[in-house]
């Protein structure tokens, strides 16, 4: 814990706020132009968090005061943390030696629980019926995401061989892509296209909004909260989908710029940061902004029945076609010459 | 700084009192592509607790009473609240009915009266507009 790396951390964490809230401006932009409407201006997410933090902070009285208060913390602090064990804009994380994928995992996993634990504990009706919501989507997909991660290290663990195979070095980490045949290279489609639809139900947003569905459950279990809380779960959920984006480009698209172009290597780090942010854009672009400003709201068992069965079952065929590639593709492409 | 903040951010509640649902089809009008109140900022929200301002249509029924008022503590301050349409205003056309306990003001400090029956999108927009400039008043006041 030097002071060197408490600057970087807090520069770091700083930085995502900045980014996820202008990403997520981004997207109520995008959307808005989609339905042929102005939209918002894109720093408006900046705003609405200036107004929430001088507004009145309430704690019902139905609530379990501490619990209440604190999950707001809790959220934000582990949505933060996530940003120092994951690759974040071309760099390695910070933390890249003392966490692996398992710990990222658990980490995406807190901020959604911290908000159904908070919900509970408000003491209202609307807001325990979004965190039970909440809590079934998180069993449905976390299945799926535990797929994708063992399936891509699995294939790291056969290919290449001297890799700690859950680690999150970005040197270390080849394009899953360049490593596989023809069969693997679908293979990690269908995969890629599961944690794309994964995506949704880890940001929050149509169509598997259904945890915070504010036309039939009053904002689900954000119900209670109010000022200070309410921008801290408010920046929790743009983190999230910023997070989650950032964590699928890793596993997919860990390559950086310099290998396509060649660039002055003191302007590198900027040209990576633009591409990151690009990639990023892209992946958000295709699962959460076009997803959501053209679906309607699931049924709580309607989405965990499409995560359950059909996205689980396209990620294990994408597996079984990793396993193929690598077992029988050399005979197989060999005979076909 | 906060004030500020609040021209650019206004979410609003709204709240059914016994309105017939003309008023709340305007107040849905306001936010299609046609009028996009969005592009100011201003949002609709699920919960009171989340509102800066309460749109409050209908001439208060006696069973709506008690949530209106409950709805009107609920909500954070500072707070505005708009009466939109003639009922919320003079109870309209339930003017002195049996089982009317309105209008609005009786029960809950009003800022802005939006009239019509029912108003146009964009007189809601500007009662909107209008509430917030009065905020802005009192703060210069003090
Ligand atoms: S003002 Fe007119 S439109 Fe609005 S609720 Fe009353 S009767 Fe309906």
């Amino acid at each position: 814990m030097t002071p060197i790396f408490i600057v970087n951390a807090f520069g770091l964490m700083l930085l995502a706020i900045l980014i996820a809230l202008i990403l997520n401006g981004v997207e109520r932009k995008v959307v808005a132009r989609m339905q042929s409407r102005i939209g918002p201006p894109i720093l408006q997410p900046i705003i609405d968090i200036k107004k929430l933090l001088m507004k009145e902070n309430i704690v019902p009285e139905t609530a379990v005061k501490w619990v209440f208060n604190t999950m707001p913390f809790v959220a934000i602090s582990t949505a933060l943390v996530f940003f120092l064990y994951v690759p974040f804009a071309g760099q390695n994380a910070l933390l890249k030696n003392q966490g692996d994928l398992i710990l990222v995992l658990y980490l995406l996993v807190i901020p959604p629980l911290a908000l159904a634990i908070g919900g509970f504990a408000s003491g209202s009706n609307f807001a325990s019926i979004g965190a039970q919501r909440e809590l079934v989507l998180m069993l449905s997909y976390e299945f799926v995401l535990a797929t994708i991660v063992f399936s891509l290290s699995w294939l790291y663990s056969v290919t290449t061989p001297n890799m700690p195979v859950f680690s999150v070095d970005l040197e270390a980490r080849p394009s899953p892509w360049l490593i596989v045949g023809p069969f693997g290279t679908v293979g990690i489609l269908l995969l890629l296209i599961t944690s794309l639809a994964v995506m949704p139900a880890k940001a929050g947003k149509l169509p598997h909004d259904m945890s915070e569905a504010k036309t039939e459950i009053a904002d689900g279990a954000l119900a209670e909260y109010s000022g200070l809380n309410l921008a801290l779960l408010y920046i929790t959920q743009a983190l999230r989908t910023f997070g989650f984006a950032t964590f699928i480009v890793f596993l997919f698209f860990p390559c950086n710029i310099e290998q396509f172009f060649g660039f002055d290597p003191f302007f590198l780090p900027i040209f990576n940061f633009f591409f990151f942010l690009a990639k990023v854009f892209a992946v958000m672009f295709c699962s959460v902004f076009i997803v959501s400003a053209v679906t309607a709201r699931f049924r709580i068992d309607q989405a965990s029945a499409f995560y359950i069965f059909t996205i689980f079952t396209i990620s294990l065929f994408g597996l079984l076609l990793l396993i193929l590639d690598f077992f029988i593709g050399g005979q197989l492409y060999a005979l076909f010459g | 700084m906060g004030i500020d903040a609040l021209k650019r951010s206004l979410w609003v509640f709204h709240v059914n009192a016994g309105s017939c649902n003309g008023c709340d089809i305007e107040i849905v009008a306001a936010l299609t592509p046609r009028y996009d109140v969005e592009r100011f900022g201003i949002k609709l929200v699920g919960t009171p607790r989340h509102a800066d301002v309460l749109l409050v249509t209908g001439p208060v029924t006696r069973q709506m009473k008690d949530k209106l008022l409950r709805v009107y503590e609920q909500t954070p301050e500072p707070k505005l609240v708009v009466v939109v349409g003639n009922c919320g205003s003079t109870c309209g056309v339930f003017y002195e009915s049996y089982n009317i306990e309105g209008p609005v003001d009786k029960l809950i400090p009003v800022d802005v009266y939006v009239h019509g029956c029912p108003p146009r999108p964009e007189a809601i927009i500007e009662g909107i507009a209008k509430a917030w400039a009065k905020l802005e008043k009192t703060k210069v006041k003090k």
